[in-house]
């Protein structure tokens, strides 16, 4: 699946942004990037939808709003169930010639906890009824808004409020969730994973997902500073440290077919590139209890959770060593 | 709040949000700000994109860039990520 | 105003039957539920008119209540007419979502056949689900009888679209009772429903691009709905609410009476439904089907010479208070039947309510409470008749021994 659309930097520093500054987000907040970027691919009249987090609540605080465009937010779990009606609601009163849009593209927007645990079950249940929307995950891998609480999203060791780094518990103990390929699993015709580092390859990514008919989902990596205890001028370079890691690889399924986006595709080529874990778990605080004889043998639980989901993934690339069957 | 707070019978119903947030200017909360090296920068245009804030623009009809320091938080993040490290975060 | 009552077919119809016939003909854009009995034959009903091609409605089978609530708030706000249904522990499971459909005033449209809630789990009638959720802003209507609940259905269209109100409105009918008895019911036909529902109408809001616009998610006038709003700006929009559910009590009335008009069938005012109470000593206020077993009573009762009266109450929210006041004030003891429970809030919600709203009254009744129904349980002509006789009794001793009193309880 290509994409008509063409673009160069400089297209899309012109576009206005219809997420507007004077939001109240932190400084150096990668989903507040991850917000703009998305705001870039849209193609015409289009409707958002949010579940409450961090970027619903820094971008609406009454009276003041970020966005430009019609924008809805009614509770935690239900983002996508939101986009159901909207979708729902513009092609009937399309039908009943009630509006005169040719189209109009839906898109829902939650964090990872309005995906991967409250938000799960809305989700799979509007890309099982095949509504024509666009659900991007933006992913900072805890509760953030609440006070860094622990999700489904929070990876292996990370010590968070609700999983702390204890005396006897080493922060979250359990691996983070594969939610993106859940969601493959639902047999949607188009799942992808992206970063804001790899700007080009975001941008591009919305627009497919805005374009394919049906369910799209897209799996953002968005750093956050102050849950990471990251410097927040490195929130971009730890977007791009977490793909050159394979901690978070770039790919695309489509149609059930996985594909290796360019950034990961480099390091499938030639393995030397791959960078130790242990690079991007030393620039985050969230990580720094690990760097102690106690509890360094979780640096090499990771390791090995991220090679193993690596291995994995380049399988189902056709990349692997072995030959792939299937993927469904 | 600076807005001007309206009564129940005045105010529209639902909580419609009424202000653009560009009346709320964050530019206040840096602490260290962002200063661009003219003669280094090749206007790559990576920062503008990568600004959480979107308060770098790309201005055609000067054919360069501004910063809008009354949004910039001074995270640092367009310095760190300019490829010839064109800028410099200094104290406010 | 004239009265010009159109020609109607009558029809087999259960409850659930006929709020399914109700919403076909309300020219309804959007249907998002979930089956649970005792609804389920509700949403059955519908989806064989969507597959047959009788309607013009985006049928959504959603994978929980919440979500099909959601799903009908945001479609109002998009601008589409909703429907859904409900009960018991679907209509809990919605608890978060009833007050965010309120506070967003989307006029959604909820048929709720009123079913115990859990724990022990029970399937059968009784009113604890929706008495659960009085606080919610939605305005409750409990119809008598099916073609009661055909008329309410097409009522509470009108009644949540109105300008001056905008708020969610439930019409409840009592699980299997009403849900699943076949009745007569005598429908209107399709165009005259379809022009008195009307097209839906959008309130002007001011927006952030600094103009006034359609309160609705269009991308023409585009406006952020569901904002934070700290201390400083909540309160006002809550006391909103509670000004259009004053308004309500008028629309309620005045879209009553024009129904009225057309169909030829009134229920009391449209707020309460008061029968033989103009000089009743005694009296029974109650919602739901029973009040048609109560009605049989009365009837015995005043053939033997006693006063006895009946206030049904078809509009729980907003609380008819002048109107219980005005029905009441001459009646010396009243029993509140109550088919739910509050637990440890001494007497059930509508006991609660009916007493508060006659406190102020100069001379007041004896006002007690008969807790019933509970869990299906069936309620006697026998058992109503008791109740009558206890306020006999506290008319005799000029006072009451036991306020709070259980219908049908093995003690």
């Amino acid at each position: 699946m290509q994409s008509e659309w063409k673009f160069t930097a400089k297209d899309i520093a012109e576009k206005p942004d219809l997420f507007m500054s004077g939001h109240r987000a932190c400084a150096g907040c990668a989903p507040a990037t991850v917000m703009r970027l998305i705001m870039k691919a849209l193609r015409g009249p289009t409707i958002v939808t949010q579940a409450t987090g961090c970027m619903e609540v820094v971008s609406t605080i009454y009276p003041y709003t970020s966005w430009t465009v019609p924008w809805l937010h009614t509770a935690f779990e239900n983002a996508a169930a939101n986009a159901s009606g909207i979708e729902a609601a513009i092609k009937m009163l399309k039908k009943k010639g009630r509006i005169k849009y040719e189209h109009v593209d839906v898109i829902a927007i939650a964090g990872d906890g309005g995906t991967y645990d409250i938000g799960i079950q809305a989700l799979s249940g509007a890309v099982e009824r095949g509504h024509d929307f666009l659900f991007v995950l933006y992913d900072n891998e805890a509760y953030m808004n609440t006070g860094i609480q622990r999700s489904g999203g929070t990876p292996l060791g990370a010590s968070t409020t609700t999983s702390p780094a204890g005396e006897v518990i080493p922060g979250k103990l359990e691996p983070k969730k594969p939610i993106a390929d859940i969601m493959v699993a639902h047999e949607i015709p188009y799942v992808a994973t992206a970063s804001p580092y790899y700007w080009r390859d975001l941008i591009i990514k919305v627009r497919k997902g805005l374009e394919v008919e049906g369910p799209a989902f897209l799996h953002v990596f968005a750093p956050c500073p102050r849950g990471w205890r990251s410097d927040p001028s490195k929130s971009i370079e730890l977007s791009r440290l977490a793909v050159e890691t394979c901690v978070f690889p770039l790919w695309e399924c489509i149609n059930g077919e996985y594909q290796l986006s360019a950034p990961s595709k480099v390091i499938a080529m030639a393995p030397q590139k791959k960078k130790p874990v242990k690079e991007y778990l030393a620039v985050q605080g969230r990580f720094r209890h690990l760097f102690t004889p106690k509890n360094e043998r979780l640096i090499e639980e990771i390791q090995r959770i991220t090679d193993l989901r690596w291995q994995k993934l380049l399988k189902k690339c056709g990349m692997g060593r072995e030959p792939l069957n299937s993927v469904f | 709040m600076t807005a001007e707070e309206k009564g129940w019978r005045e105010i529209s119903i639902a909580a419609v949000c009424w202000k653009s947030s560009t009346e709320f200017l964050t530019g206040d909360w840096k602490t260290y700000k962002p200063v661009r090296d003219l003669e280094k920068c090749t206007k790559c245009l990576l920062c503008t994109i990568f600004c959480p804030d979107g308060a770098i623009h790309w201005k055609p009809e000067k054919e360069d860039i501004e910063f809008d320091y009354n949004f910039c938080k001074g995270c640092g993040v367009c310095a760190n990520e300019c490829p010839v490290k064109a800028i410099e975060m200094r104290l406010e | 105003m004239k009265s010009v009552i159109v020609e109607q077919k009558t029809l087999a119809l259960n409850g659930d039957e006929a709020v399914a016939y109700a919403v076909k003909q309300s020219d309804v854009d959007v249907v998002a539920a979930y089956p649970i009995t005792p609804q389920t034959i509700i949403v059955e009903r519908f989806s064989e008119y969507v597959a047959n091609g009788e309607v013009e409605t985006a049928f959504i089978c959603t994978e929980s209540e919440h979500s099909a609530l959601t799903t009908c708030l945001a479609a109002s706000l998009t601008g589409a007419r909703t429907f859904t249904a409900s009960a018991s522990a679907g209509l809990a499971l919605m608890h978060e979502m009833l007050f965010v459909t309120s506070g967003c005033r989307a006029p959604v449209v909820m048929a709720i056949a009123n079913r115990a809630l859990s724990a022990p789990i029970n399937i059968h009638g009784d009113q604890s689900d929706t008495m659960a959720q009085r606080d919610s802003g939605w305005i409750q209507i409990y119809a008598e009888n099916a073609q009661e609940v055909y008329d309410s259905i097409i009522q509470a269209f009108r009644i949540a679209e109105h300008p001056d109100v905008l708020l969610p409105a439930m019409v409840c009918l009592d699980g299997f009772q009403l849900s699943h008895s076949v009745e007569n019911v005598n429908v209107l036909p399709d165009e005259v429903v379809k022009k008195f529902v009307g097209v839906r109408q959008f309130p002007m809001v001011l927006t952030h691009e600094g103009k006034m616009a359609p309160l609705k998610l269009d991308p023409e006038n585009p406006m952020t709905m569901g904002p934070l709003a700290f201390p400083n700006y909540y309160f006002e929009f809550k006391r909103q609410q509670e000004e259009a559910m004053k308004n309500a009590l008028k629309v309620i009335r005045e879209v009553h009476d024009e129904y009225a008009r057309i169909s030829g069938r009134s229920y009391g005012d449209g707020l309460l439904d008061p029968y033989f109470l103009e000089d009743a000593e005694i009296a029974i206020v109650c919602l739901g089907s029973t009040a048609g077993t109560v009605k049989t009573v009365v009837d015995e009762l005043r053939a033997e010479g006693v006063k006895a009266g009946l206030l049904r109450m078809r509009t729980f929210r907003p609380l008819p208070v002048e109107g219980i006041k005005k029905a009441l004030e001459n009646v010396r003891a009243v029993a509140v039947m109550d088919r739910s429970m509050s637990f440890g809030g001494f007497g059930g919600a509508v006991f609660h309510e009916v007493r508060h709203a006659l406190y102020d009254l100069e001379k007041k009744p004896f006002v007690v409470n008969y807790i019933y129904g509970l869990g299906g349980r069936d309620t006697s002509p026998t058992q109503i008749r008791m109740i009558y006789k206890d306020l006999q009794e506290i008319l005799a001793k000029k006072r009451v021994e036991n306020p709070i009193n259980y219908v049908g309880l093995r003690e």
